[in-house]
């Protein structure tokens, strides 16, 4: 029976479902349901990761500390984790901070062709101790020789395994096999997949991805996440444990977490929104939508305009600036017609 | 008029360009062009041009300390530390491209004049190169100011080696220079790269969050400066205005480079190399009145 490592991000990719207002109670009552449950890794934080609280991609209820300590005291069975982006995160205010607080493991990512800005930190928290991952943010956009060169940087770096995220919801189950093969036929630290479900795939592209040698796992409760959310936890259990696959996390608990995360956590359960699809399609960072359809709305801007404008410029995740920009271009343009 | 000698240490991208840009100063003259490793795309590209290079780092001033009056540090913040140590001691004026922060920051639009007071004088960072003018800006225009943000987003292939190493103490010295100029109570940096092809224009975003928004003021303010900028980053534009939005003041910017050694997209380049040679310049004026 193969392991799968899984690592829950419902309290760091679900804030961004809700605009980053979880609350401390709220990471207390996950923690502790996701605990008994025994997640090898829950991970907490803003959508966009340690020290992202902002006005570019949205101020965060809770400070990193807050949140840190909060899921600390709740849990015992699972490892604490967090996911940080250099370019946002620094080592001096942000990631000594969460080591003081005692996270367990660190998730250092960059947009999939930037792996060299990770260096310092995946450093960093490997002298540290810690147990460290790369995360290749966007993996849609670039080729898989790409995809594993930069994996291998960071491979170098010091990260004990590698995890692609389909931020945009945007694979393909072939692009997975692709990729996945890639990454688990050059490097010697184990692969993942954090899947996202525009394009009603989460689920399969987490499977397609093990049959082509991945070993982690992302999955949320209910799918709580960026956009269209991720692949749904409950499920993803279910169907590891019909496959043989082997995750340690106790069943009847995991259903009974995720049935408290939709009572206590959720304003939304995820579903794929007309809009989530074009996103999808766009190839569009999954943390944009809030501020699509809240700039849709305040300009009057159809949001699917907004959203192919976006893939067309390319845009990267933690540019959510550019969406005023191309408001303000689809406004200029509708002047003129 | 008797042109200011001047070295350029680190031949990375800023180096190479800054080079690059010097050659139609009337003011300053490239003696010395250094670097580790004289393969570099950077010093192949002086030895082109027919300047003195030298391989040999911080050694080639220390062995010919009369070879220059002025030393443009384009190296890492790291390094910049252990290379004052040493061109204090000989009396060189320094201008530090890193973020480094040893001497007083310096934004040539708002305190030219002051800065070359210094014998150290650090440019702070692109970004903020381009969003300190805004944030001053807003400062001259609003009081108690509680956050201001400043996102920079520049192309992949823009940002070398030591850019990369160094995000942290971008991102510590543009927070710190943001605060210095502004007056507001905290504020934050961010740096994206975008690996998109074409190459995307260096564009910074400034957001402010204020007691009350005074945009007409402001507007005139940003033209105001924004022309000054202009006058020595000549790709320098104003992209959206400042708008009011969801509680917060927004304006961007861009910076078009004049494509000297990067193509045009690395704006970032343009306006630290622009900035930092104006206030060589500025030195320079001030010795031949002196």
């Amino acid at each position: 029976m193969i392991d799968i490592l899984i690592s829950d991000p419902t309290l760091r990719d679900g804030n961004h479902a809700v605009s980053h207002q979880l609350s401390a109670k709220q990471v207390a009552i996950y923690c502790e349901a996701a605990n008994k449950a025994k997640v090898p890794i829950v991970e907490v934080g803003h959508g966009n990761g340690l020290g992202a609280s902002s006005l570019q991609v949205g101020i965060a209820l809770e400070s990193d500390k807050v949140l840190l300590e909060t899921a600390r005291k709740n849990l015992s069975n699972s490892k604490l984790g967090i996911h940080v982006i250099p370019g946002f995160a620094t080592i001096k205010r942000d990631l000594q901070l969460a080591i003081d607080i005692g996270v367990d493991v660190i998730r250092v990512a960059s947009h999939c062709s930037e792996a060299d800005i990770t260096q310092r930190h995946i450093s960093y928290a490997r002298e540290k101790g810690k147990e460290v991952y790369g995360v290749l943010m966007m993996s849609h956009m670039v080729s898989a020789t790409l995809l594993v060169e930069e994996a291998k940087k960071m491979e170098l770096y010091g990260a004990e395994g590698i995890i692609i995220m389909d931020s945009a919801g945007a694979y393909l189950p072939n692009s997975v096999t692709e990729k996945i093969s890639a990454l688990t036929s050059s490097l010697n630290i184990p692969v993942g997949f954090h899947a996202h479900n525009n394009l009603g795939l989460a689920i399969a592209n987490s499977i397609t991805a093990l049959e082509a040698g991945a070993t982690i796992l992302d999955g949320t409760a209910r799918g709580f996440g960026a956009g269209a959310g991720n692949a749904q936890l409950e499920v993803l259990v279910a169907v590891l444990n019909k496959l043989g696959y082997n995750t340690n996390i106790d069943f009847y608990k995991i259903l009974d977490a995720s049935e408290i995360a939709e009572l206590e956590i959720m304003q939304n359960i995820p579903v794929i929104k007309s809009e989530s699809i074009v996103s999808g399609l766009a190839g569009v960072f999954s943390g944009f939508s809030k501020q699509v359809k809240r700039l849709a709305k305040e300009f009057n801007v159809d949001q699917r305009d907004i959203y192919f404008a976006l893939g067309e410029k390319k845009v990267v995740a933690g540019q959510e600036d550019i969406i005023i920009e191309v408001v303000m271009e689809i406004l200029k343009k509708d002047k003129h017609e | 008029m008797k042109k200011l000698r001047v070295a350029i240490l680190g031949s990375g991208n800023i180096g190479t360009d800054l080079m690059i840009k010097i050659q139609r100063s009337e003011f300053l003259d490239c003696v010395l062009f250094i670097g580790r490793n004289l393969s570099s795309p950077g010093m192949a590209k002086a030895i082109n041009m027919g300047i003195n290079v030298s391989d040999e780092s911080i050694r080639a001033i220390e062995k010919n300390p009369n070879c220059c009056d002025l030393v443009f540090d384009c190296t890492s913040a790291k390094n910049a530390i252990h290379h004052w140590e040493i061109l204090e001691k000989l009396g060189k004026i320094v201008v530090d491209l890193t973020p480094a922060k040893l001497g007083g920051l310096c934004i040539p639009a708002v305190n030219l004049e002051e800065s070359v007071k210094q014998k150290n004088v650090n440019m702070v960072t692109c970004g903020g190169q381009a969003s300190i003018p805004i944030a001053f800006a807003i400062g001259k225009t609003h009081k108690n100011i509680e956050y201001i943000e400043v996102v920079s987003s520049i192309a992949s292939k823009s940002a070398g080696p030591a850019t990369r190493l160094n995000l942290d103490e971008y991102i510590d010295t543009t927070e710190y220079g943001v605060k210095i100029f502004s007056k507001a109570k905290t504020t934050k940096a961010i740096l994206n790269l975008n690996p998109a092809t074409p190459c995307i224009d260096m564009q910074t975003t400034i957001f402010a969050k204020v007691d009350k928004a005074n945009l007409e003021e402001l507007k005139m303010e940003i033209d105001l400066i924004v022309e000054k900028i202009k006058s020595y980053v000549p790709g320098y534009q104003l992209l959206v205005p400042p708008i009011y939005e969801n509680g917060r003041i927004v304006v961007m910017v861009k910076a078009i480079g004049l494509g000297d050694y990067l193509p045009k997209y690395a704006g970032n380049l343009d306006i630290i190399n622009c900035a930092a040679i104006t206030v060589a310049e500025e030195y320079a004026k001030n010795r031949n009145h002196g």
